[in-house]
């Protein structure tokens, strides 16, 4: 059976920092982590501060999933020098190239991570808060949850899935693909215009994604340069004998949580079915990067793409039959891959969102963010007679995504929500119970005075004893509240702790 | 068999709920379009003052 798909986001957020002479989004990007960090120390009962280090030492962003083909691509640069900090929900935020970025700690099943998400955004949003606390009079740093300036400029929302290493790479890159190319016509989070060299508005006025104008190429390392749809990063920070990590790179950043529910449990179950040998039919595109702008760009949702087979599909018929072989894998294998509750609601989701693009996509204007955002756009156009050249339908796009709830239009468009705001509260400070994040944010919270550094898969701490201890974590699924919750609880220091796990 | 045919074949057993659904979606489509003229007549307050500065000074290098 396929292995558990832990799974996470990582989300670089757009950044502005308004009022200031001068603004430099790397030393912005830092002031916002090192507000939270500060504030969060000094609210009580929010667990004590935790500016610890990440542990560098296995991050090998360079290794490719091919084999040694780094000659033909630049490995990514880990940016040691820049602002990181692990806290106590088991997350990271950091700066990241020129932006602020936090990634949600890994979550047993899409809920999960939804929730993480969710949790995610509003520590940004207490992030500026604080931030403009420590600004002078009239500067405000301001984030923005979208993918892109409108100017050719892009940022990434990742995700990230375990998978078994047995799975063939190959088999990987061919499904994937499929998924990626099509799962676009609902996680897509609209864009006005394109980006593309040579496109013009009147060409393109306004499109279902706000990445498709950045991919490149098919297969490839980079994630900043010649965008691939399939990147091979391989890095699994996990036992690499028995893991891979799929880092996905084509996605948008969602406001709407049935698109980021979607997006990932969509994801994960049609990886867990491809690793369990559950899909019959390939569907490979003649030209998946030329696909992946097609399907973008059409929102009739009825262009034909040109398969490989010298036939045609549209992105709707080849989701309709993704959903199909889901269902078959789900009665086959079940679904403890993706969780019970996830996948069922993820299955039945995806259904009514295939069924309702088919028949009329405005239906989904409360749940999907494309919809939604056009729909708002083409009202504020009727009224106003606008061209889509006017600037205030950038404006409109840009501030779709603005996280402030006095500036959020995607807040005033009534999207559906799913996870309780009283769980988002929670989920900013508490580990999710059922992963080794649990382990992770849990140390934080009760010895974060003796950890030393923290990564994905292990922690270093300072007990007093000569040397450092590290603890691996090599194992996603292990370090969960279930297994090791009573031990940390109980244990009176980190050394205690060790003591107890050597045991 | 065609693309078109095997879509056809996939699809009779979303068709109830399809039809299930219909009322409670244009209830509720009737809602979002009450709510989408109530944004509409407020939206330009919630609007960035500028709308073509704020936009031209968006700029953001590329992340990743």
């Amino acid at each position: 059976m396929a292995v558990a798909k832990i799974l996470g986001i990582e989300t670089e957020y757009g950044i502005i920092h308004r009022g200031a002479a001068e603004s430099n989004p790397i030393s912005a990007s830092s002031a916002l982590v090192n507000a939270y960090v500060t504030e969060v120390a000094l609210q009580p009962g929010q667990g004590a501060p935790h500016r610890i280090g990440w542990d560098f030492e296995d991050e090998t962003p360079g290794n490719d999933a091919r084999g040694d083909s780094l000659l033909l691509s630049y490995a990514p640069e880990v940016e040691t020098h820049l602002v990181n900090a692990v806290l106590t929900n088991g997350s990271r935020f950091y700066v990241d190239h020129a932006h602020p970025e936090l990634s949600t700690p890994e979550c047993a099943d899409a809920l999960g991570a939804l929730l993480y998400d969710r949790a995610g955004e509003e520590i940004l949003l207490r992030a500026m808060a604080g931030a403009r606390r420590l600004l002078p009079e009239g500067e405000e740093i301001v984030v923005y949850k979208n993918n892109s300036d409108g100017k050719g400029q892009s940022y990434g929302c990742h995700e990230n899935y375990l998978l078994a290493r047995s799975l063939p790479f190959g088999r990987i890159v061919t499904h994937a693909t499929t998924h990626f190319v099509t799962r676009q016509i609902f996680t897509g989070a609209g864009k006005v215009g394109a980006e593309a060299p040579g496109v013009r508005i009147d060409d393109v006025p306004f499109q279902i994604t706000q990445r498709a104008d950045f991919f490149e190429e098919e297969v490839g390392l980079e994630t900043t340069l010649k965008r691939p749809i399939i990147n091979t990063r391989d890095e699994p920070h996990a036992d690499a004998q028995k893991y891979r990590r799929l880092h996905v790179i084509v996605g948008d950043a969602n406001i709407s949580e049935t698109a980021t529910f979607l997006k990932l449990v969509t994801t994960a179950m049609w990886l867990a079915a491809v690793e369990d040998g559950a899909v019959e039919r390939e569907w490979r595109f003649a030209r998946p990067v030329a696909a992946m702008r097609q399907v973008s760009r059409d929102l009739t949702l009825s262009q034909p793409l040109e398969l490989a087979n010298g036939r045609t599909a549209t992105a709707l018929e080849i989701q309709w039959d993704l959903l199909a072989t889901c269902r078959r894998w789900a009665e086959r294998f079940g679904l403890d891959a993706v969780g019970e509750q996830a996948g069922r609601l993820g299955l039945d989701l995806w259904e009514e969102v295939l069924g309702g693009l088919e028949r009329d996509p405005e239906t989904l204007a409360d749940r999907l963010d494309w919809v939604a955002k056009l729909r708002v756009l083409e009202g504020y156009r009727d009224r106003h007679q606008l061209g889509w050249e006017d600037a205030r339908l950038r404006a409109m796009d840009l501030q779709y995504h603005d996280l402030r709830p006095e500036r959020s239009l995607a807040r005033r468009l009534g999207l559906r929500t799913y996870v309780e705001p009283d769980d988002v509260r929670r989920a900013i400070t508490e580990p999710p119970p059922d992963t080794r994040a649990w382990f992770r944010g849990r140390c934080l919270q009760r010895f974060s005075d003796q950890v030393v550094a923290a990564n994905w898969d292990s922690m270093v701490f300072d007990t007093g004893a000569a040397s450092l201890q590290r603890v691996p974590m090599m194992e996603p699924t292990r370090g969960t509240r279930d297994q090791v919750g009573h031990l940390v609880d109980h244990a009176t220091s980190a050394a205690d702790l060790i003591a107890k796990l050597s045991r | 068999m065609s693309e078109r045919e095997l879509k056809k074949k996939t699809a009779p057993q979303r068709r109830d709920a399809e039809i299930d659904e219909t009322p409670a979606n244009t209830a509720q489509g009737d809602k979002i379009k009450a709510e989408l003229d109530d944004l509409l007549d407020e939206i330009d307050d919630v609007l960035e003052t500028n709308a073509e500065d704020f936009v031209k000074a968006y700029i953001q290098k590329g992340g990743e």
